[in-house]
């Protein structure tokens, strides 16, 4: 860790960590679903903080850009766009949360353990990085060469996603007058004009 | 305090227990559920950022941009699984999800 470049980083790892930790618990346990996507933003936006603090910034924009440009909105919109009645969704919270309590206390002893076992073998210190090179332009030295099938990969999948979200979400509503361009175009003059000839004094 | 690479192994462990207790005790609301799989997927790119730096070996970050891309298709395609639901049904309680039980 760059300790004397940035002699705040414990300080603003451990203000990031804990607003982190309190901001994903607001999300699990907010009462409205509004106030839990908000708090998924700061999730987020402070993961964006903590991943700066060990030099991966390319990451820690590409984080907001994504998850908070393009994800949290689409969830901001899903919640107010449907009409759900959210207080009998919250019923059964406390039925849960023993069996939840229990599992989460497993879970995270076990990783725990691991994360120290793992860092007691191996020095904990990160390894400052030697190169001059930032880290967008190390991402794209590799992306782009010896991953590039992964990227393109990538592409796809998300051009699937959005595919997918639109053939899902896409329906024909009866008794909605649309454009007919080939009926438009392929319209003749006898089609649409026919000669009266009436009578003298009298209409059609 | 040094911040070294168990602090970053911590908080990820605690994000990815949260969001596993998420998805327990918001049995009922599929929304809240989809959110805690997000917190889910940010702690393994926590994971995946912490260990490539701390390797020095930049193809975690790599990988972590592609957890980000599927995080984000999962993210469009559930919630428009979810919109069609409401659609259908006029609520999103998944407890009574069973059109198709055969």
């Amino acid at each position: 860790m760059h300790e004397q470049g940035f002699p705040l980083a414990g300080l603003a790892f451990g203000i990031l960590a804990a607003v982190v930790i309190i901001a994903a618990l607001g999300v699990i346990s907010a009462r409205n679903p509004v106030h839990s996507v908000l708090f998924l933003i700061l999730t987020f936006f402070t993961s964006a903080g903590l991943l700066v603090i060990i030099g991966a910034e390319f990451l820690a924009m590409l984080l907001i850009v994504v998850y908070v440009g393009a994800v949290a909105v689409l969830f901001l919109f899903v919640v107010m766009m449907l009409d759900v009645d959210f207080v009998e969704l919250k019923q059964g919270f406390l039925n849960y949360l023993p069996m939840a309590g229990l599992v989460s206390i497993a879970l995270i002893a076990e990783i725990l353990l691991v994360s120290a076992a793992a860092s007691d073998a191996l020095p904990d210190d990160f390894d400052p990085k030697p190169g001059a090179q930032t880290n967008a332009e190390a991402i794209g030295k590799v992306l782009y060469t010896d991953n590039l099938l992964l990227f393109q990969i990538s592409g796809l999948v998300l051009l699937v996603a959005m595919i997918g979200a639109i053939v899902l979400t896409l329906r024909q509503r009866p008794g909605v007058r649309r454009q007919s361009i080939s009926a438009q175009t392929g319209r003749r003059r006898v089609d649409a004009i026919e000669m009266k000839n009436p009578e003298k004094g009298q209409g059609i | 305090m040094d911040v070294g690479l168990s602090h970053y192994l911590a908080v990820s462990a605690a994000l990815f227990t949260i969001g596993v207790a998420g998805i327990f005790v918001n049995r009922k609301n599929i929304i809240v559920i989809l959110m805690a799989i997000e917190l889910i997927l940010l702690s393994v790119n926590i994971n995946l950022v912490a260990f490539s730096v701390y390797h020095g070996d930049i193809s975690g970050q790599v990988f972590a941009m592609l957890v980000l891309t599927v995080a984000a298709a999962e993210a469009a395609v559930g919630l428009a699984i979810l919109v069609t639901f409401f659609r259908n049904r006029g609520n999103i309680a998944v407890e009574d999800v069973n059109m198709m039980h055969g």
